[in-house]
C-alpha cells in the first residue's frame, strides 16, 4: 500500500504531462496537446508555406499569439525597414496572420514587443497549459508553472495543422536553490551560475523545476529571466510552481480567466505543484549566498565566473573538450588567462532581451546608471522588451535617466540580443549584454559577448569595465 | 521528405564540441521565407573568409571532404537555438546523416524532421572514428538505417540505437502531419474534454 501511494506522487511535470496525453500507444510516440502557440516572424514562414501546400488549415486560431521581434528596428521605426529581405519577411508574417485570422501584434501595434516578454504581459500563459514556439527562449513561460518549449518550423506547422505534437517524455531535474540571494545577484546570476555549474549540455532530456527558498523569493519577472536560460542549460523547458505572486500577476490581464471562471482555475492551479516526496531523476542544489554577480568569459554560457574572479587558463581544466573549448573561446575573446574579470574593458553595453528586458530589469539599471555618465568610447543601449514595458519605464521618468547618462533609448525588440535587425557589434568590440548567448558571432560577426545582469552592465556602461557592483 | 536509404558516403570531421545553431547558420541568414537554399551559408562565417573567399583552415573545405553526406562531429551537437535553419543548410548542404555523442534537444527533433539521421555513440566509439577520418581523411562509411549498422573500412563499424517511430519515418520518408491525423477523432475528443474540464480556455 505504501509503495503505490509512493509510486503515485508526482512531479509537476508528470501532472502536466498527463493531462495533456491525446494518443499514448505502444510503437508510436506520445501526442500531446497544445494549449498556446507563440509565434514570431522568422520561424513561422515556412510553416505557413506547408501548411498551404499541404492544403490544411490552422485547426485553433484562438491559441496563437504571434508578434514581430527578431527583424524589426529599434530606431526610426516609422521608416520603411532598409533589408529588403527582412522587410518581406515582416510582410509574410501580416499576410500569413491575416489570412488564417491569428491575432497579430504588428510593428506598429501599441502591445508589439518581443514575444516572450508580451505574452506574459497580456496574461496569454496559464499554471498546467502546454505551450510551445518556434523559439528554444519559449522555457520562459515555465515561470507560470506552464510546461513551455520550443520548437522547429516543421513542429510549428505540425501543431497549427493539429492542435498536437509527438514527444518523447522527458526526464526530471530539480534545481533546488535555498537561502537568500544577495540584493547584487539576480535572477539572471542564478541562471548563470546554474548553467557554469551543470554546462551547456546538463539539462539535456530534462525537464527542470527550480524549487527552494531563493526561487520563491523571485518576483514573477525574476522567475521569467531564470527560466528563459533552463534551454541555455539544455533543459527542455524549466518549471517554478505556481504560487501566491503567480496568482496575483495574472489577475484581471486580457487573457487571464474571468472571474466567472477563476475560482475554478484557481483551485485546478493549486493542484499542480510537485507533490512531497516526489521523484525527481536528478537533483542539483546550489547556496543562494554563494552567488555572486556573473560575468561569462567565453563563447558557451557555461563558461562563466563570478565578478571578483579571473579569466580561467585552459590548464585549469582537467577535461580535454573544456580546455581545448576554453583555449578556442581565449582567442575568439581575445582575453589572456588570469586576468581579473573587472580589468576587461568594453565598448558596448546592451540591456534588453526576453531574458533582461522587462520593467524591473530597466529599474534595476536605471538606480545604477543614475547620476553616471557612459564612459568615453563606450556605447550604451536600451532596449525595452516591449511598448508596455517602454511606457512603464517612460512614466517612471526612467528613459531621462538613461538619456541623462548618455544611453540610447530605443523602441522594442530582440535588437541585439542575435542582432538580425542591425543592431550589432562590430568585429572585435566587446559588449556587456543582458541576453542569454555569447556564442561566436552571435552579436555581429568577430563580436565578443559577455552575458551579465542589467545592474552589472549598467555599472560597466559607466566604468568603461567590468566592475563588482558589490564594492559600489 | 525523401526516403532515407542505404549508402556509402564519404564522412567528414567536425572535431569540435558544442557546435552551435549561430554556427550552422548564423543569423543573417534567418530572414529568408522559404525553406531552400540553405546550404550555401552553412557555416558561413566559419567558413568563409571576410572577402567571401573559402577558409583553407576550415574542416569541411578540405578536398577531401568534398561530397560528404556524413558529419561526425563533438559532444552536444546543434545547441542554441530552435531555428530549423540549421538542419534545411545541412541537408540542402548535402549531409544526410550526422554521427555524435550527443546531441541538443530541438536540434535533435529538426534533424529527423528533415530526413536527417543523427546518430548516437559512446565517446570511445566516436574517438574511433575520428581517429579513422583524421588518419584517412575521404574515407567512405556506410551506414544502413534498416540494420541500425554503420560499417567502416578500418573496422570501427557499430550498432546504433534509435527510436522505432523516428526510424519508420525516415525509412518511409511519410509525413508525421499524415500520421498525427490519423488520430483526428481522438483529437476531437481530447479537446472536447478538455473544454469541460479547463472552460477558461476556451472562454
Amino acid at each position: 500500500m505504501q509503495a503505490l501511494e509512493y509510486a503515485m506522487k508526482k512531479t509537476m511535470y508528470e501532472k502536466i504531462w498527463d493531462s495533456h496525453l491525446v494518443v499514448d500507444e505502444a510503437g508510436q510516440a506520445p501526442l500531446l496537446y497544445v494549449d498556446r502557440h507563440l509565434m514570431h516572424e522568422v520561424t513561422s514562414p515556412q510553416a505557413f508555406e506547408g501548411l498551404r501546400l499541404s492544403g490544411r488549415k490552422v485547426r485553433n486560431p484562438h491559441s496563437i499569439l504571434a508578434t514581430m521581434d527578431h527583424c524589426v528596428p529599434t530606431k526610426n521605426r516609422n521608416l520603411p525597414i532598409a533589408d529588403p529581405i527582412a522587410k518581406k519577411q515582416i510582410e509574410t508574417m501580416a499576410e500569413n496572420c491575416r489570412v488564417n485570422g491569428l491575432k497579430l501584434y504588428d510593428m506598429t501595434d501599441p502591445n508589439n514587443g518581443v514575444i516572450h516578454v508580451v505574452v506574459p504581459e497580456h496574461g496569454f500563459v496559464h499554471p498546467g497549459m502546454v505551450v510551445v514556439c518556434g523559439d528554444s527562449h519559449t522555457a520562459t513561460h515555465g515561470a507560470f508553472g506552464a510546461l513551455a518549449f520550443g520548437i522547429g518550423t516543421s513542429e510549428v506547422e505540425h501543431v497549427m495543422a493539429t492542435q498536437t505534437l509527438p514527444q518523447k517524455k522527458s526526464k526530471t531535474m530539480q534545481v533546488i536553490v535555498n537561502g537568500a540571494l544577495s540584493k547584487f545577484a539576480s535572477a539572471k546570476d542564478i541562471a548563470l551560475a546554474i548553467t557554469g555549474k551543470i554546462g551547456t549540455a546538463g539539462g539535456t532530456g530534462y525537464v527542470i523545476e527550480y524549487t527552494g527558498s531563493a526561487i520563491r523569493d523571485l518576483s514573477m519577472e525574476g522567475r521569467m529571466t531564470l527560466c528563459n536560460m533552463a534551454i541555455e542549460a539544455g533543459a527542455r523547458a524549466g518549471l517554478v510552481a505556481p504560487d501566491e505572486k503567480t496568482y496575483a500577476y495574472l489577475k484581471g490581464r486580457e487573457f487571464a480567466p474571468s472571474a466567472q471562471y477563476w475560482d475554478q482555475a484557481l483551485a485546478y492551479w493549486k493542484s499542480l505543484p510537485s507533490d512531497q516526496g516526489a521523484v525527481f531523476d536528478a537533483t542539483v542544489t546550489l547556496d543562494a549566498a554563494d552567488i555572486a554577480p556573473q560575468v561569462s568569459w567565453g563563447t558557451s554560457p557555461e563558461q562563466v565566473v563570478g565578478v571578483d574572479g579571473v579569466v580561467p587558463a585552459p590548464e585549469s581544466f582537467s577535461d580535454e573538450i573544456k580546455r581545448q573549448a576554453c583555449e578556442n573561446a581565449l582567442a575568439y575573446m581575445g582575453l589572456t588567462p588570469n586576468t581579473q574579470i573587472t580589468d576587461i574593458p568594453i565598448d558596448y553595453v546592451f540591456i534588453g532581451s526576453c531574458t533582461n528586458g522587462r520593467i524591473e530589469d530597466f529599474r534595476v539599471a536605471a538606480e545604477m546608471a543614475k547620476g553616471t555618465k557612459v564612459a568615453k568610447g563606450v556605447t550604451a543601449i536600451a532596449v525595452p522588451g516591449s511598448y508596455h514595458v517602454k511606457q512603464q519605464a517612460e512614466e517612471e521618468g526612467l528613459d531621462k535617466i538613461f538619456i541623462d547618462a548618455g544611453w540610447e533609448w530605443r523602441e522594442p525588440g530582440c535588437s541585439m540580443c542575435l542582432a538580425m535587425n542591425g543592431d550589432e557589434l562590430t568585429k572585435g568590440q566587446r559588449s556587456a549584454s543582458t541576453s542569454n548567448r555569447n556564442f561566436e558571432g552571435r552579436q555581429g560577426k568577430g563580436g565578443r559577448t559577455h552575458l551579465v545582469s542589467p545592474a552589472m552592465a549598467a555599472a560597466a556602461a559607466a566604468a568603461g569595465h567590468f566592475v563588482d557592483i558589490r564594492k559600489l | 521528405m525523401e526516403p532515407y536509404k542505404k549508402h556509402e558516403s564519404i564522412a567528414a570531421l567536425m572535431n569540435r564540441s558544442n557546435v552551435d545553431t549561430d554556427q550552422i547558420i548564423p543569423k543573417q541568414f534567418l530572414k529568408k521565407v522559404e525553406r531552400s537554399g540553405f546550404g550555401q551559408h552553412l557555416f558561413h562565417d566559419w567558413r568563409f573568409n571576410d572577402d567571401g573567399s573559402d577558409n583553407p583552415e576550415f574542416e569541411l573545405n578540405k578536398p577531401a571532404f568534398k561530397g560528404a553526406k556524413i558529419l561526425v562531429a563533438g559532444d552536444n551537437f546543434g545547441c542554441g537555438s530552435s531555428r530549423e535553419h540549421a538542419p534545411w543548410a545541412i541537408a540542402d548542404y548535402g549531409f544526410n546523416t550526422i554521427i555524435s555523442t550527443s546531441y541538443a534537444d530541438i536540434f535533435y527533433n529538426n534533424c529527423f524532421k528533415n530526413g536527417i539521421l543523427a546518430i548516437k555513440v559512446d565517446k570511445s566509439q566516436l574517438d574511433k572514428l575520428m581517429a579513422e577520418i583524421a588518419d584517412n581523411e575521404g574515407v567512405r562509411f556506410v551506414v544502413d538505417l534498416e540494420n541500425q549498422q554503420v560499417t567502416t573500412p578500418g573496422g570501427n563499424g557499430f550498432t546504433f540505437e534509435i527510436d522505432p517511430f523516428r526510424k519508420g519515418n525516415l525509412l518511409s520518408g511519410l509525413d508525421d502531419i499524415g500520421l498525427t491525423l490519423k488520430h483526428v477523432d481522438k483529437i476531437e475528443q481530447y479537446e472536447q474534454q478538455h473544454k469541460k474540464n479547463y472552460p477558461w480556455l476556451w472562454a
